[in-house]
């Protein structure tokens, strides 16, 4: 393993503030998040990680009546500065949702979408784009015969791995993973979290997950949110064997949640 | 700063004149409506004041080569032929949208929904003509046959508020089948599993648990239904001979040529001079209003539905 | 245990069959009522149809002759109003779906569609005759093809808008969210996911408003001027099928003729109907497995 203070802050959060209408979801958050690194949020369902985790590309834009404050720093550039494009935002920051959502096109269509819509027409440089993507997220050799079947056409497991591989494909700096793998059986699971142990070589992974044993596995650091409050923030062994809060402890040994 | 926004990003460019466009796209229906609602007080308003709007609105007879415009006939004429458009469609509508839902087999109901929605598709001008050649005379031959000694000679020639009402009966049958389906449609299976379940019948618990539940959206259709009526030009002026008249009170009065609202616009319209068409855009501000109340009752009873 | 008295289960019972006849019978009725209406047109009209009534111009006010200028009316005026209305249709309806922020003004924009819908046809001709075929004359050309089309987009608009709103509104967030999410603008991401998927929806919407158009005949009986002769341009007068049969039927009293017509218009509107149910299945089809 790097040492984990040799890298670079890729994401800084302070003192960040969200609303929904009323309702006051995220309550002063800090955090750093570094490069290379799987960063797991965990908590109980309500808690906030999702919210909080949407706010990191700015997809929470799209829910009218939101409001946010305080500040988001990625590469050293605050993401909520009105001068910022959140369409390049959002093509620097991958984000994998917690149900697969292929689009109801072509795999070769799937993974080639970003690419195109940001402006690369040549087919040569799309089709290398394509199948370096899908082996990124270990789907090539599954797919490489069928590229032109409808992406509807495959597993649940698999349309997972296409939207990792089409996320791949914009080669944003940071992935953001929604729950990935609660929609997935077991076998397709493992397949996922091994790809995500892949993933960190190029990329910074910031996954929100229920499921305490996965953040265990996968992730470097975790934080734990309760009621819109980050309660606790470590190494992941560190605040899985030995928490610091009760809360946490509360949590991580099953008294709720 | 690559977040940084980019002046002469393509693609950027072109996302804010696809909002400017379409923006003033969906400005297009209510500059209609707007337009709609000018023009037409515009234009019959200040002939109504002039005229005087109690002689307009009460004066019973109409008379544009004389300049004399009174429009009450053509009110009790759109009135009653709706009133009883409503009240011959309005029972079957409800009776067929209550049978597609809760007791139709489904081999049946695969018949009848389409078959609504060819109906609402018919063109009036086909429904009046099929009044015209059927309709008129079925009801002649009533008039001039077992009826003849009770009607004047008038009211015999088949053209008739009645025949009217049958063919908007028709016209408006598609809209409350369909409104009132969706309404019944929507009433939660809990309550009629818990009347059926206190050992009502199928009967019982349609009457007394799954109409009155979907009342409102059944009476908006009724009401929408009122205001297809009113609204109908082509097929009524080809059955209610369009003659200027107040009907007999009493039953007799129903196979009385009349003449609605809007089939004196559509009538006069095409060879109007300037007062008379004037005097017409006023009778179109009655109608106007009528419907404008009507479809507001029934925005109203379908938001409180939802 | 108390007892139901057996004559109240049989009074019970005979209500129930009873109502359930009185029901099936208005649904029977109004089938019949239907059936009746189609096949009596077109029964009564294929007896004047042949080559030269549907290729022929008519003669003396349509009661002799074929309804050629009529058809041909009718295409154009479908194919005018279809062209300019479609792109402000649907465009309306992206923009209030998505783009759009919820609050007063969009509540506005969509009652006023409501009001438009519920607007009758005379209406809606009135308007027309005042505002397209008078005030703007020197620029529709008076009673013409163009004032007609015009007044047929305003009609149509609110079918467009309400049918293409609820196709826009079947497309799953998550689809246009992962778009979003890759870094594209909403503009690429409706071209690109959006209106593919609610194509299906869109098109049935415009296909029946096609059928409303052809069926109408309030609207373009004040708009159109109901000229016997073919249109050379849009700036001309002419008539529908729906307005020559009215036409037909009301001034000269033939009503042979008028089912001809009549009979012409039933076989396009069946057309109509299954060419948008038809379509809408295929649509469906292609785009989802």
């Amino acid at each position: 393993m790097i040492n984990q203070e040799e890298r670079n802050v890729k994401i800084a959060v302070e003192q960040l503030d969200f609303f929904y209408g009323q309702t006051h979801a995220l309550n002063s958050i800090s955090l750093d998040i570094k490069e290379n690194e799987v960063f797991a949020l965990i908590g109980p369902s309500g808690c906030g990680k999702s919210t909080f985790l949407r706010t990191l590309n700015r997809m929470n834009d799209l829910i009218p009546k939101t409001r946010v404050k305080g500040s988001v720093q990625i590469g050293g550039q605050d993401i909520y500065d009105p001068d910022v494009d959140v369409v390049q935002l959002r093509k620097s920051i991958g984000m994998v949702f917690q149900k697969p959502n292929p689009f109801p096109i072509s795999i070769f269509d799937n993974v080639s979408y970003g690419p195109r819509a940001h402006g690369l027409k040549n087919k040569k440089e799309l089709m290398g784009i394509v199948e370096e993507s899908l082996r990124q997220a270990a789907l090539w050799d599954e797919v490489k015969d069928r590229l032109n079947d409808n992406a509807m056409s495959l597993s649940g497991g698999q349309q997972q791995r296409l939207c990792i591989a089409r996320v791949a494909a914009i080669k944003p700096e940071v992935i953001l993973m929604d729950e990935p793998t609660s929609a997935l059986d077991p076998g397709s699971t493992t397949k996922v979290e091994a790809l995500i142990n892949e993933l960190k070589q190029n990329y910074t992974v910031v996954i929100v997950t229920h499921n305490m044993e996965q953040a265990a596995r996968i992730s470097d650091k975790t934080a734990f949110f309760l009621n819109g409050y980050v309660v606790e923030t470590d190494e992941t062994n560190q605040l899985f064997t030995n928490p610091k809060e009760k809360q946490t402890k509360d949590y991580i040994t099953g008294k709720f949640g | 700063m690559k977040f940084q926004k980019e002046r002469n990003n393509k693609s950027n460019i072109e996302e804010g004149i696809v909002k400017k466009v379409l923006f003033v796209m969906a400005l297009t229906a209510i500059t209609s409506l707007g337009l709609i609602a000018f023009f037409i007080f515009n234009e019959g308003m200040p002939f109504m004041i002039d005229y005087g709007i109690a002689d307009f609105i009460f004066g019973t007879e109409w008379d544009p080569s004389n300049q004399v415009y009174g429009i009450f006939p053509m009110i009790v004429g759109s009135v009653i032929a709706t009133l009883l458009a409503i009240l011959i469609g309005a029972p079957i509508g409800i009776a067929v949208a209550v049978y597609l839902v809760e007791i139709a087999p489904p081999k049946v109901a695969r018949i009848i929904r389409p078959a609504i929605t060819l109906m609402e598709g018919i063109p009036s001008v086909i429904i009046g003509l099929f009044g015209m050649v059927v309709m008129l005379d079925v009801i002649r031959r009533l008039a001039r046959g077992p009826l003849s000694e009770y009607l004047p000679a008038g009211y015999q020639t088949g053209y008739s508020v009645l025949a009217g009402a049958i063919i908007l009966a028709i016209m408006i049958l598609p809209t409350i089948i369909s409104i009132s389906a969706d309404s019944i449609r929507a009433v939660p299976n809990e309550y009629k599993e818990a009347a059926l379940a206190l050992g009502s019948s199928k009967w019982q618990t349609i009457y007394k648990v799954v109409v009155p539940a979907a009342k409102s959206g059944v009476l908006a259709a009724v009401i929408l239904g009122v205001g297809r009526a009113i609204g109908e030009t082509m097929a009524i002026i080809m059955v209610v001979g369009n003659t200027v008249q107040i009907p007999e009170a009493g039953w007799e009065g129903i196979f009385a040529p009349v003449r609605t609202l809007t089939g004196n616009i559509a009538l006069e319209m095409g060879y109007a001079g300037p007062e008379h068409r004037q005097a017409l855009f006023a009778t179109g501000i009655i109608l106007f209003i009528f419907i404008i109340i009507i479809n507001s009752i029934t925005l109203v009873l379908r938001k409180k539905e939802d | 245990m108390f007892k139901v008295k057996p004559n109240h289960m049989i009074k019970v019972k005979r209500n129930q069959i009873f109502a359930f006849t009185l029901l099936s019978l208005a649904a029977a009725l109004t089938v019949l009522t239907l059936f009746a209406i189609v096949f009596y047109i077109m029964l009564n009209g294929f007896s004047v149809i042949s080559m030269d009534f549907l290729f022929d111009e008519p003669r003396s006010m349509g009661t002799e002759g074929g309804v050629l200028p009529a058809i041909l009316g009718t295409i154009y005026l479908v194919v005018l109003v279809m062209i300019i209305a479609t792109p402000i249709g649907v465009g309306t309806a992206v923009y209030l779906n998505e783009y759009m922020p919820e609050g007063r003004f969009k509540k506005i924009l969509r009652f006023a569609t409501e009001l438009l819908a519920g607007v009758p046809s005379i209406v809606f001709g009135m308007f027309g005759f005042i505002f397209f075929v008078i005030v703007l004359r020197d620029y529709t050309g008076g009673w013409s093809i163009l004032s007609g089309a015009l007044t047929g987009v305003i009609m149509i608009l609110p079918v467009i808008i309400r049918a293409s709103e609820e196709a826009l509104r079947s497309v799953p967030d998550p689809l246009k969210e992962g778009s979003l999410a890759l870094g594209t603008t909403r503009w690429y991401t409706i071209k690109k996911i959006v209106l593919p998927l609610a194509l299906p929806g869109i098109t049935t919407s415009l296909i029946l408003s096609i059928g409303r158009v052809i069926g109408e005949t309030a609207a373009f009986l004040l708009t159109l001027g109901g000229s016997l002769l073919f249109a050379q341009s849009i700036f001309d007068g002419g008539r529908t099928l729906a307005l020559h049969l009215y036409l037909v039927a009301m001034e000269t009293g033939d009503l042979q003729m008028a089912m001809g017509s009549g009979a012409v218009l039933i076989i396009l509107i069946l057309i109509i109907n299954f060419a948008a149910a038809g379509l809408f299945k295929l649509l469906v089809r292609r785009f989802s497995v």
